[in-house]
């Protein structure tokens, strides 16, 4: 069996030279301004997400899907409520492209539908875990000791209950409903983003120009979000379209269980449980929001890989 | 080596005492009266007032908790609200089929994951390596209590050649266990991959090539004893994400685990039972992270090293 490196010769090295030789050209260029080297820098992520095939699949996908959700009511044939009660549970029809279910309601419209539900609990769910993980993170890394331990240790606490487990606990207390499982999905993920963000935080604060901006007396509060947490964002950004995918799946899980999102709101993982009881006789009803929770994981995933080996390519294998 | 199994033994107690703190502070600030879910909503205010005085209810916070805490530790977790049995006894009698349902699924990813991941990094950038990554990702995707029903419409209704649901031969954790594991298997076939590509990168590897071992030796021996420990953690960590899918699988397929236990208790309000089964299941997954440290130190010498 063979690997790169057999096929090596002498005095060849594994990695290519092309990128040095052209950061030996950039030092030729005078030095950028501030923004026009954000910039830059966010051009070469793109460039380098662009030839990701996979990545800009993913990209596709979920600009997709969000173009859906948008666009809903153009796009879906009737309303997510409207029952057709002569016609349910029929198979994929041209009338119903995808079926209808128990109650005579389009499957396709309620997944178009759905896909406003899904990626709302995504994105705000991240967002909460991603504020609270986040400062709490930033707190911990940047003034360490009692605060730091006090911190971590209470995540620890959080990592030791699965978070599906914390997160049916808080839905189980305080009852289901959209809120709710947004609140509880983002909670029981806080620790992840604490964690990610201390990392970063630890590694930043050393530097030099973070000793620059306290030197010239910038104070804490700037140092930690003006300097310290816009250069800590590429490893949040990863984890955040990845954890877009978890709390859509957790949230699911949730519906599933009959914890999550009320009827008669779409939303995928209830559609789901509410075709259980009629697999036998009319299978379509749960293959179809199934493949689209699928469909939307999968592409959040291809997309969080691709940043990910953009941002950083030494993490790339 | 002793005394790093005893420190770790020690930090678990906080660890429990926080999880608890966490549950106990989730289930005490619940709209609704336990009461009531016990007596019924038409049972007459004094009977009421009784029991929450018989029950401690009436007592502040903090009181309260320090009898949770210390009843629990005692194996006392109340009783459930409408079994009236003890708490403790309803989710012992359950636990061993989830724990078996938990370990059958992680034995399924690591017997597809590391094979997989170890061909696949070996023959990085193949139709094997592109297909098998390919796959993962799609395992990674995959609800599992989606792929559990899809499961059993293909096997159970239209093969007809395992059962949907039920407990006790081997045929009826077949679904289960592919159910839970399949997501998990994905994870460390990535995981496997990714390790093993960053040590047959090592010099090490390279001169184990060039003393003329058999690249199956180099693989099995060298490489892969190197890779295992991220690929131990990830399996460590999958445990705990089992414990919790639990929930759903057991639902899906009638296990008569701890998981669909929670679920009935949390659709009749059943709060003890709740948190018993949250703490049940923080405090395994907190022993299994326990035993993968342990485990560390015998795959790496370098850890059992510094406890010497």
């Amino acid at each position: 069996m063979k690997t790169e490196t057999d096929n090596l010769q002498p005095g060849q090295v594994e990695e290519p030279l092309d990128h040095l030789e052209s950061s030996t050209e950039e030092h030729e260029l005078r030095l950028p301004d501030k923004g026009s080297a954000r910039r830059s820098q966010r051009a070469e992520v793109w460039r380098r997400l662009r030839k990701n095939k996979m990545a800009m699949i993913g990209l596709f996908i979920v600009v997709l899907i969000i173009l859906t959700a948008v666009f809903a009511d153009y796009i879906a044939p009737y309303s997510y409520r409207t029952q057709h009660l002569e016609r349910r549970q029929e198979g994929p029809s041209g009338d119903f492209w995808l079926g209808t279910d128990d109650l005579g309601r389009d499957i396709f419209s309620r997944i178009v539908y759905g896909s406003r539900v899904s990626l709302q609990v995504g994105f705000v769910a991240v967002s909460i875990a991603v504020m609270l993980g986040g400062t709490l993170g930033a707190l911990a890394g940047y003034y360490g000791s009692h605060l730091d331990n006090w911190i971590m240790r209470f995540m620890d606490v959080i990592l030791a209950i699965p978070s599906i487990l914390l997160a049916i606990a808080i839905v189980s207390s305080f009852g289901g409903g959209l809120v709710n499982v947004m609140v509880a999905v983002g909670v029981s993920n806080i620790p992840i983003y604490a964690r990610i963000v201390k990392a970063s935080v630890i590694s930043i604060k050393e530097q030099e120009y973070i000793e620059a901006a306290r030197a010239v007396g910038a104070g804490d509060a700037r140092i930690i979000f003006k300097h310290i947490l816009p250069n800590s964002l590429a490893p949040i950004i990863v984890q955040g379209t990845l954890g877009v995918a978890t709390a859509i799946l957790s949230a699911a899980g949730l519906s599933f269980i009959g914890l999550g999102i009320e009827p008669p709101t779409p939303e995928w993982g209830a559609m789901l449980s509410a075709g259980r009881h009629i697999i036998r006789r009319a299978p379509h009803v749960t293959t179809f929001p199934g493949l689209a929770i699928m469909i939307t994981i999968f592409a959040l995933n291809l997309l969080g890989d691709g940043l990910r080996d953009a941002l950083d390519p030494r993490l790339k294998q | 080596m002793h005394k790093y199994i005893l420190r770790r033994l020690f930090l678990l107690i906080p660890v429990m005492l926080g999880v608890s703190f966490v549950v106990f502070t989730i289930m005490f600030f619940t709209p609704g009266d336990p009461v009531r879910v016990m007596l019924g909503e038409r049972a007459p205010e004094a009977e009421i007032e009784a029991m929450r005085e018989r029950m401690g209810l009436n007592e502040p916070f903090v009181v309260q908790f320090g009898s949770f805490v210390f009843n629990a530790a005692r194996g006392d977790l109340g009783r459930s609200l409408v079994t009236r049995r003890p708490v403790f006894d309803e989710l012992y009698a359950r636990f061993p089929a989830t724990l078996q349902l938990a370990a059958a699924g992680v034995l399924v990813a690591v017997l597809m994951g590391i094979p997989i991941g170890i061909v696949s990094a070996t023959k990085q950038y193949s139709l094997f390596d592109g297909m098998s990554m390919a796959l993962a990702l799609v395992g990674v995707s995959m609800p599992n209590f989606w792929q559990g029903m899809m499961m059993i419409l293909l096997f159970s209704i239209v093969l007809g050649v395992l059962p949907s649901s039920g407990y006790g031969t081997f045929m009826h954790l077949i679904l289960p266990a592919l159910t839970i594991g399949t997501s998990s298997a994905a994870i460390i076939t990535r995981m496997t991959r990714s390790s093993m590509l960053e040590v047959v990168r090592q010099d090490y590897i390279r001169t184990a090539r060039a003393k003329g071992l058999s690249e199956r030796v180099v693989i099995n021996q060298h490489a892969l004893k190197n890779a295992l420990i991220p690929i131990v953690t990830v399996i460590g960590l999958q445990f705990g994400y089992l414990l919790g899918g639990a929930v759903l699988t057991e639902t899906i397929f009638s296990w008569p685990g701890v998981g669909r236990f929670m679920v009935d208790a949390i659709r009749q309000r059943d709060y003890p039972v709740v948190q018993g089964g949250v703490l049940l299941l923080a405090l395994t997954f907190s022993v299994v992270n326990l035993l993968v440290d342990i485990l560390y130190a015998y795959i790496d010498p370098r850890i059992k090293a510094q406890y010497k």
